[in-house]
């Protein structure tokens, strides 16, 4: 059920589906906050940016890069002090989260990439996060210290230690405020569970497990157990000749914690029920997704496009969406022939694929993301381009994450990709696209309407025009 | 005549859909692409992401033989190690961690 690409001015209003699904009909007009990063025209390829995740209350925004490290910005409270840095995210903590390893018996290099963080929920006052290379999950702690005690006994103030005969009297030590401190520590290393690179992590709606999932398996892990994990999934065949897809990405269900899906490379999505299997292995699926394909328009590349790169399920747990090459798809979890809502990203490569293939540009891996509300989605493209997809209105707009338009409270003004012969005014062709230039991660803050677009090395932060 | 033009029909058909005519010209460029497309070579290239070739054995006794002799070692305008000559540990891309910060952080 192919929808085609383009505003649907025809249908405004349209009654929203029930349950957390409805958004108002007022078109967002996205303004400049912030970007990140150096402008140099040489990138770095540790400083490509990996991952972006916003933590559950949108205060807290972490990156990871290709150099295994993680910086976390956070959002500066408005104060009537500083009225103007409304809503603006500046450094908190930085650190290396994973190094570059060589395993000497699989003759392996493995990168120090991040390919995902998660957030935990904040349960005291340190924050909790997960973040994962190709082999290893790791819990850091990041907590605040904004106090030192002084007057210690034992040792003077620089931390030399006193002799003791000089120790005459006692003192109590105490607390005194200092500048603050943000801290990173590792506290749980998940390691040596996966043979194949680690796609995704996701946090289980318990607090209290989460999954890590590889090209061939899954495995649940306890957040308090580094030494032991649970296989939850396994497609690897017996004979490896015989393998025809591999697991893409795994999310679990954001309120039923025994549920969780997986998506492969062949453009299929399976949902399991944990408490369906008494051996623990979900091969049996609960539900499989998949949405039938004419066979006489396949083609070559058919099955490459269809691998789906990202899921997600929406924060109302009703819907999740899944984004392949081309397109990005909205299923209902009871409707598993085909998916509810088809999106175009950029139908105009279909007509280019034999240079993506080439270039490899067909293997790139985008991301999608919800609003808060799940009334609008958003996924990136190529020339920095990114796209949102308005669900009740059918409305969608490109932007352009970019230097130029970088002013503060700009607003962005919408791009248009020429497909047909004629390019009007502030139109790009097809072939003047820059295919260097992708969005492939980009996150929404949960309940407000700002949103993080990673453009390479490069950050960007937007927020909606507020009058 | 009759048989031309249901044959120039399918042509057609062929040459409208933009898949199949980027397939026809990858086909050209390419002729003996595998017949499986999606399948296995694409995913074993996956699964092998990040292998090297380095076997500490062969190093250790070409190092114990070959004391006297030279090394066999790779062209200097080469980056890939394969199989037919002996890899040091100096062939192996060096991966230094960063420790360079972010500069995100900057």
């Amino acid at each position: 059920m192919l929808r085609a690409a383009g505003p649907w001015r025809g249908c405004p209003g349209r009654a929203g589906v029930a349950g957390g699904d409805g958004g108002g009909n007022n078109e967002v007009q996205w303004c400049f906050l912030q970007v990140k990063g150096a402008i140099d025209e040489d990138v770095a390829e540790a400083d490509i940016i990996s991952t972006v995740e916003f933590n559950y209350t949108g205060d807290l925004l972490a990156t990871g890069d290709k150099g295994g490290r993680v910086v976390i910005f956070q959002r500066e409270q408005e104060t009537k002090s500083r009225p103007v840095s409304r809503g603006e995210y500046n450094v908190y903590s930085t650190f290396q989260s994973h190094e570059p390893e060589f395993d000497y018996l699989k003759s392996l290099e493995i990168e120090e990439k991040i390919n995902k963080i998660r957030w935990l929920p904040q349960q005291n006052a340190a924050h909790f996060l997960l973040s994962t290379n190709d082999k290893t999950i790791k819990l850091w702690k990041i907590s605040e210290r904004d106090k030192r005690a002084e007057g210690y006994n034992l040792k003077d103030e620089d931390g030399r230690l006193r002799e003791p005969f000089r120790v005459t009297e006692l003192r109590v030590p105490t607390l005194k405020p200092m500048d603050l401190m943000v801290e990173a520590s590792p506290r749980r290393t998940f390691a040596n569970a996966h043979t194949y690179h680690i796609n995704s992590i996701s946090v289980n709606s318990d607090y209290a497990t989460y999954l890590s999932a590889d090209d061939l398996r899954i495995n649940l892990w306890h957040l308090e157990v580094t030494n032991r994990s649970f296989n939850i999934v396994d497609i690897k065949p017996a004979n490896m000749e015989e393998l025809t897809e591999v697991i893409t990405a795994a999310e679990f269900h954001p309120h039923q914690c025994n549920v969780f899906v997986y998506s492969s490379s062949k453009g299929t999505i399976r949902l399991c029920d944990m408490r369906s299997s008494a051996l623990s292995l979900c091969d049996q699926h609960s539900k499989f997704f998949e949405e039938p394909e004419d066979p006489s328009s396949r083609s070559f590349f058919s099955e490459i496009i269809s691998s789906i790169s990202d899921v997600k399920f929406s924060h109302s747990g009703r819907y999740m969406m899944t984004r392949d090459y081309l397109s990005v798809k909205v299923w209902d979890l009871n409707m598993e022939n085909r998916p509810v809502e088809t999106y175009q990203v950029h139908e105009y490569l279909r007509s280019k694929l034999c240079s993506l293939y080439e270039n490899d540009c067909i293997f790139d891996k985008f991301e999608c993301c919800w609003n808060g509300s799940d009334s609008t989605i958003m996924t990136g493209s190529y020339n920095n381009f990114f796209r949102t997809f308005e669900r009740n209105t059918h409305r969608d707009t490109t932007l352009e994450a970019s230097r130029e338009s970088s002013k503060p409270r700009a607003i962005l003004k919408p791009r248009k990709v020429c497909t047909t012969g004629k390019r009007k005014k502030d139109e790009i062709t097809v072939d003047s696209l820059d295919f260097n230039k992708k969005i492939l991660h980009t996150a929404w803050h949960p309940t407000d309407n700002i949103i993080a677009v990673a453009a390479t090395n490069n950050l960007y932060l937007f927020q909606e025009k507020v009058n | 005549s009759a048989q031309e033009a249901p044959r120039a029909a399918e042509m057609e058909d062929k040459v409208l859909s933009p898949e199949k005519a980027e397939e026809a010209k990858l086909k050209a460029r390419y002729p003996h692409l595998g017949q499986k497309p999606g399948g296995s070579d694409f995913l074993r290239k996956r699964l092998q992401k990040g292998q090297k070739y380095f076997d500490s054995g062969d190093y250790n006794m070409a190092k114990a033989k070959m004391k006297n002799k030279q090394l066999p070692t790779a062209a200097p305008d080469k980056t890939e190690v394969t199989g037919d000559h002996i890899p040091t540990p100096q062939d192996l891309p060096q991966r230094k961690p960063s420790l360079v910060a972010s500069k995100l952080a900057g």
